[in-house]
């Protein structure tokens, strides 16, 4: 993205585009990252729930994945994934190992 | 023309306010400014005003409500003074980061401790630097001028930003002065109903956000817009105090001079000060002396280049502080002066007095003892000390 000069900013920082929050990816503030594990998942969707921005990423009411363009790996997800029979559905992993 | 009586310059600062007729007023109250708001409320509760008032829990929640209803897109003033507007002070910032064209008065006030409620500039300077337009005033005339211009200046369109216009606490404040009002109708044809230039939270076909985080990427270009903005403010409140002074007769401009044009030696001093200093300046000029006044009037933005113009013949300068900055050496003001003259080739000898802080009556006779080493000082004479407190107890 070609960043703008200071002649080119609307005044007072006054944001007019809905949604533009989608255009700054916030995924590189994490340290650790959820690793979804299909197997131990029962879609409870207390991930989706629970998650503080919108990175878990559902189709037709079923969890299908993490958007890692986003999540800044608060692990909440992890901590109230019931997961089964006491295995984790998502698990935090230190980034870069 | 309005006829003339007597008014105290709170009195003039809220009769301005009633001229304009804001949607929103968030206030708390505090001396000296509290008259203000007291005069306003009456204007509100006898309907001569369609304001709403929100009457805050502090001078923080005050321009917090401010703040809220200029982004809303309301005409917003307030008033306030010394350590509510030193409560403000984190609010400043974002009510010009904003844009939001707050109209403020401050009866200006010594901050504590010790705890002190009368006539001093620390207040304003403490708020000089937070992106704010400031306007002083000599008198309570120039409150009610100021106030009234204050508003076009603040909410024109090439400028949106929040004004603070001071008057000195009790001295101008609380004082009954001679002044003129404007007949209403023509005061209000001056001001003008409220005009929403920018994006306004309000506005439910074009939504917004405001107060979005901005981080390295951007807040540098924000600055560096905001300081551009400034430089803008000199040309709409030349502009609009011309404007101004066809329908008063009393000129306003960047600044006054007052028998500078020929002036060997100068006070540069702001606010009722002057008033006092232009008496012992004429006193002067009848003894053949050429003494003259320079008062500021736009503090911020600091109209540099145009005040060298105006110094630059004379041979000494002293600089009236009614605040100090511990630990910086000089006067605010004297700092901005000694900046506006560095570029000259040839620079006059300047001088600073602080004088007048927490109400210390300023006498006819500091400003005669000033003018006597100006005196010394453009004969050749040799600077005992650049700084010096007057009306002091040694």
């Amino acid at each position: 993205m070609k960043l703008k000069t200071w002649k080119e900013l609307p005044a007072g920082a006054v944001i007019t585009e809905p949604g533009s929050a989608r255009n700054f990816k916030t995924g590189s503030w994490r340290s650790y990252r959820p690793r979804w594990i299909e197997e131990n998942c029962i879609q409870c969707l207390f991930c989706w729930v629970y998650c503080p921005d919108m990175s878990i990423v559902t189709k037709e009411g079923k969890m299908t994945g993490i958007d890692y363009d986003f999540c800044k790996g608060c692990g909440i997800c992890a901590l109230e994934c019931p997961g089964k029979k006491g295995q984790k559905a998502l698990v935090m992993e230190e980034e870069g190992k | 023309m309005g006829k003339k009586i007597g008014i105290t310059g709170n009195e003039a600062i809220a009769n301005a306010m009633r001229i304009a007729n804001p949607d929103v007023c968030g206030a708390f109250p505090i001396t000296p400014a509290t008259e203000i708001m007291q005069r306003f409320c009456t204007f509100v509760s006898n309907g001569e005003v369609k304001t709403e008032t929100v009457l805050a829990e502090s001078e923080h929640s005050a321009m917090s409500a401010c703040i809220g209803a200029s982004a809303a897109g309301g005409r917003v003033a307030t008033a306030t003074a010394a350590q509510g507007l030193a409560l403000m002070w984190e609010m400043l910032f974002i009510a010009s980061g904003l844009r939001l064209p707050i109209v403020m008065g401050v009866a200006n006030r010594a901050l504590s401790a010790p705890l002190n409620i009368h006539g001093d500039h620390s207040d304003g300077m403490g708020a000089r630097d937070c992106g704010w337009i400031h306007l002083y005033c000599e008198d309570a005339q120039e409150g009610y001028d100021n106030m009234l211009q204050a508003f076009r200046i603040g909410e024109h369109k090439d400028l949106r930003l929040p004004v603070m216009v001071g008057i000195d606490g009790f001295i101008t404040s609380h004082s009954i002065q001679t002044a003129e009002y404007l007949d209403d109708d023509v005061a209000r044809k001056f001001v003008g109903e409220y005009q929403q230039t920018l994006p306004a939270l309000l506005d439910i076909k074009n939504p917004v956000s405001m107060g979005a985080l901005i981080l390295t990427d951007y807040y540098h270009e924000y600055r560096k817009a905001h300081e551009q903005v400034m430089m803008r403010v000199f040309k709409v409140v030349e502009d609009i105090g011309k404007e101004f002074e066809k329908i008063s007769g009393r000129p306003y401009g960047l600044f006054e001079s007052y028998r500078l044009e020929d002036a060997e030696v100068a006070i540069v001093v702001m606010s009722s000060a002057a008033g006092t200093t232009k008496e012992v300046v004429d006193e002067y000029r009848a003894k053949g002396i050429k003494a003259g006044l320079l008062k500021p009037r736009l503090y911020r933005p600091f109209p540099y280049t145009q005040i060298a113009e105006a110094l630059k013949h004379v041979k000494a300068i002293a600089v009236l502080d009614r605040a100090d900055c511990w630990g910086g050496s000089y006067g605010p003001l004297f700092t901005d002066i000694t900046g506006a003259l560095y570029g000259l080739d040839k620079k006059p000898v300047l001088i600073n007095k602080i004088y007048g802080l927490g109400g210390r009556d300023y006498m006819p006779d500091q400003a005669e003892y000033t003018f006597n080493e100006l005196i010394d000082l453009a004969k050749g004479g040799k600077v005992k000390a650049v700084k010096e407190y007057i009306g002091v107890r040694e």
